[in-house]
């Protein structure tokens, strides 16, 4: 019950645009059309669901004080976790390579879609966002870290599709010239996270 | 033998021109501030400011805009990493191989915010407290890497400093701008001082505008508010700047 509640609430009530504006560059960019803002999506979600769980047993065994006791009970006093940003970027560097060079072979078409941000994918705020959170949320098994990494891929997934959505229908309405673009996207999106704020305090 | 002279001579004509160009080219540096590097420095502060124009860096801008305090720590501290990283990557830009040139990036940024945090931590530990992971996210900044691609990598070390200082400035501006409007309406104060008076939990004791009935609007330190905010900061320049108006969509 715990994991299906820190999931939820990973997904609507911190969820990473609407809660942390966190990978807003690539959300206002990518979001002009509902086709590759699902492909950002997916593969925001899956970055998530794979760095967070890595970085979290980095944390855990290498990073934190007193992590490298399980080496020798001397290097209880030994305190890594300055080091904590380098360690999550390249950890995330290198998934994002990877995923690159997967979306490459096997759907050439939507690396062409998704063009100069697959390989933005590893600045996104929301990637190392979601692993510097989990190091604050001090969990406790590698699971949830799991959970909270698919949960907030999925509540990504979810605010660029909806803001896509609306953008391709927006672009038939008659907006004023100069909030066009890129100033009504901004409104709609803190309309859309004052909506979300109604989910707070939603237990399961 | 005499063409195999002149020949000689017109090389050495030649190199002589090269060495003139040569050297009249370092002669005519440009000056310290000159005018290019004046727009490098004013450029990003309105017609291609990172936020509303470039939209770069909104990532990790909204959220600590509840507060001037935060805010202008922020700034600071974008600026710094962005002119640094740039100066770094622009010294090292003939060094580095294409292929891994984002990774290279990121390590020379990840090190200046390790430096950041720790000084932050050091000297200004509850403004350290009230940014908690987003001076972490300096890293995946926007800002940071768009300059960088964009500028460090074709750009000299001096040039880059300008652009970095620049870029971080016009970030720092929409900051404060927001944070200025949230704090304002939203709590009433500016830097944690009442400029609108003191509102009491007695109506007949409250001072300034209170005393007239003002209530602060609760809805301003609401993180969606930092997004209506930018987009009207978005409307407001476009409607004075009309070049900057998209043309399609």
């Amino acid at each position: 019950m715990d994991y299906i509640n820190l999931f939820v609430r990973s997904i609507f009530i911190e969820n990473m645009i609407f809660a942390y504006f966190l990978g807003m560059c690539s959300y206002l960019a990518v979001s002009k059309t509902v086709k590759t803002a699902v492909g950002l999506g997916a593969a925001v979600i899956f970055v998530l669901a794979v760095t967070v769980p890595i970085n979290f047993l980095l944390d855990q065994y290498l990073l934190r004080p007193g992590a490298l006791q399980w080496l020798n009970p001397e290097y209880a006093s030994v305190d890594l976790s300055f080091l904590s940003f380098i360690m999550f970027i390249a950890v995330i560097a290198s998934m994002v390579q990877l995923v690159e060079m997967v979306v490459e072979k096997f759907a050439p078409a939507l690396y062409g879609a998704l063009g100069i941000f697959l390989p933005l994918i590893a600045v996104n705020c929301a990637i190392l966002g979601g692993s510097l959170f989990m190091q604050q949320k001090s969990f406790t098994a590698v699971t949830e870290a799991i959970t909270y990494g698919l949960g907030s891929g999925v509540g990504w997934f979810l605010a660029i599709l909806a803001i896509a959505a609306i953008r391709e229908k927006i672009a038939y309405s008659n907006v004023p010239a100069p909030l066009k673009g890129l100033g009504i996207t901004f409104i709609i999106t803190g309309l859309m996270a004052i909506g979300f704020m109604s989910f707070m305090g939603i237990e399961l | 033998m005499a063409i195999d002279k002149k020949i000689a001579s017109e090389e050495k004509e030649a190199k002589k021109k090269e060495m003139i160009l040569f050297l009249s080219n370092t002669e005519e540096r440009e000056h310290f501030l000159s005018k290019n590097n004046r727009k490098l420095l004013s450029d990003p502060l309105n017609d291609n400011n990172p936020i509303t124009v470039q939209v770069l860096g909104i990532c990790s801008a909204l959220a600590i805009t509840v507060q001037l305090e935060p805010a202008v720590v922020m700034a600071v501290a974008v600026m710094a990493v962005v002119a640094f990283s740039n100066v770094i990557i622009s010294l090292l830009r003939n060094l580095i191989p294409n292929r891994i040139r984002i990774i290279v990036q990121l390590v020379v940024v990840a090190a200046l915010v390790i430096l950041v945090d720790q000084i932050l931590k050091a000297y200004a530990y509850d403004v350290s407290k009230q940014l908690s992971v987003f001076v972490g996210l300096i890293i995946t900044n926007c800002i940071v890497m768009g300059r960088l691609e964009a500028f460090a990598l074709g750009n000299g070390p001096y040039k880059s400093f300008l652009d970095g200082i620049g870029n971080g400035a016009g970030y720092g501006i929409i900051l404060i701008i927001v944070a200025f409007f949230r704090e304002l309406l939203g709590s009433g104060k500016l830097f944690g001082f009442e400029v609108l008076g003191h509102k009491a939990a007695v109506a007949a004791e409250s001072t300034g505008l209170y005393a007239l009935g003002y209530e602060n609007n609760g809805l301003m330190l609401l993180s969606p508010m930092a997004l209506i905010v930018v987009g009207i900061i978005i409307w407001v320049q476009r409607s004075r700047n009309r070049i900057l108006i998209e043309q399609n969509n």
